[in-house]
């Protein structure tokens, strides 16, 4: 139990990394995710073609290789991140690619009769996106996201290699330095505690729409 | 009064209106009938703003108008679409007062007077905070009417109107059109 709490500040201050790379990617990234799928529908020939090479990318690309290469890489051509930056940055872009096809998805779900709708009634593309189309494709896209954002909590353990210290590379360096596995099992349980709060948080804003069908 | 003048309509090489001349004068109620694919909804789709016409012109009391262009000061047409397309996500009282509010500007108190008018004057009366799908094809078919008369059109188009009703609401719902007149002095446009 002394051990225990002798390793707690190490491993939360790992979790505590965890947690800011988790809440900006996600504060940036649904939002740039939808503005991505507003590009990815409309009838730009070109910003199509721009944007799914990118997602083309970004999804055929394993998120490590990809944070490599912006830390490493990068500089090459004298582009620098600093550590955390260029973690946030390849997370940023990465998850934009993923929120931007589940919301994609979600725009060409909603029948083209509430969109048209919306016209006769006179309604400004704006207006009809704010009131009637997202609520809409929020409520198809909410599950989906939920799978993206306990992903994203896991992912954020990639960020080892680029030298940030996270909850599990903290939990990595116990377990080396002590010879014993309680670290590793402190981690899962705090992985675990994060998941699950995200899980009930996306439970509870599900069922705020399940009031209308 | 509604003037049409060689509205014509091509969907690629497909001619489906072929320079129509249609004159309608105030207060009357038109039915247009015709087998499936002949252009019906074609029609409507263009007189209320959704296709664009290739070529033609729509007159509205001898003023040339677009319909994809509205002007938020005339609304000249309103819609029912054979499918109501009722918004999903809104109460029943917010999908009627939603356009007034935002693109007529009318305050809250008025449009809400407004609608639960119409509700009642529709009998549907109790259904406010209601959403579409606790509705009966019949009741959401009465809301899109309701909707659509809340922008104070000139000319109501009505899409199909009986098509997906049970045979006694048909006579019911095929009555709502001379009353919507009476309510309204609003033209009726049915197909």
């Amino acid at each position: 139990m002394n051990y225990i709490i002798s390793i707690m500040p190490s491993l939360l201050s790992g979790a505590k990394m965890t947690l800011i790379l988790f809440l900006w990617t996600l504060i940036i990234s649904i939002p740039l995710g939808i503005i991505v799928s507003l590009g990815l529908i409309s009838h730009f020939k070109i910003i199509r073609a721009i944007l799914k090479f990118y997602i083309w990318i970004m999804r055929g690309t394993p998120l490590l290789l990809q944070l490599i290469f912006i830390f490493y890489g990068l500089p090459i051509i004298d582009i620098i991140f600093q550590r955390y930056n260029a973690a946030l940055f390849a997370f940023i872009l990465n998850y934009t690619a993923y929120f931007a096809e589940i919301f994609r998805g979600g725009f060409q779900s909603v029948p083209i009769g509430q969109y048209e709708s919306a016209h006769v009634l006179q309604l400004t593309k704006w207006q009809a996106l704010q009131h009637i189309i997202i609520p809409q494709v929020s409520k198809i896209v909410i599950p989906s996201i939920g799978n993206e954002v306990i992903n994203l909590v896991k992912d954020t353990s990639l960020v080892y290699v680029i030298g940030l210290g996270e909850l599990l590379r903290a939990g990595n360096v116990a377990t080396a330095r002590d010879v014993t596995l309680v670290p590793l099992v402190l981690v899962g349980i705090i992985y675990l505690l994060m998941t699950g709060i995200a899980s009930f948080i996306l439970k509870k804003i599900e069922h705020s729409y399940s009031k209308w069908k | 009064m509604l003037e049409l003048k060689n509205i014509t309509k091509k969907f690629g090489s497909r001619t489906i209106l072929n320079k129509l001349n249609l004159t309608i004068p105030d207060q009357e109620i038109l039915a247009i009938v015709g087998p499936s694919g002949a252009g019906k909804t074609t029609l409507l789709r263009c007189l209320s703003g959704l296709e664009k016409v290739d070529s033609g012109q729509f007159l509205w009391n001898n003023q040339e108008f677009d319909p994809t262009e509205p002007s938020k000061d005339n609304q000249i047409t309103g819609v029912v679409f054979q499918s109501y397309e009722l918004f999903h996500n809104l109460t029943i009282i917010d999908n009627i007062t939603l356009a007034p509010k935002l693109v007529l500007k009318e305050d809250n108190s008025k449009a809400l007077q407004t609608a639960k008018q119409l509700l009642h004057y529709l009998d549907l009366t109790g259904k406010e905070e209601l959403y579409p799908y606790q509705l009966s094809g019949g009741q959401k078919q009465r809301v899109a009417i309701a909707r659509a008369l809340a922008m104070k059109p000139q000319i109501l188009c009505y899409d199909e109107p009986t098509s997906a009703l049970d045979p006694a609401l048909r006579t019911k719902v095929g009555e709502i059109p001379k009353s919507v007149k009476s309510f309204y002095n609003s033209k009726t446009i049915i197909r």
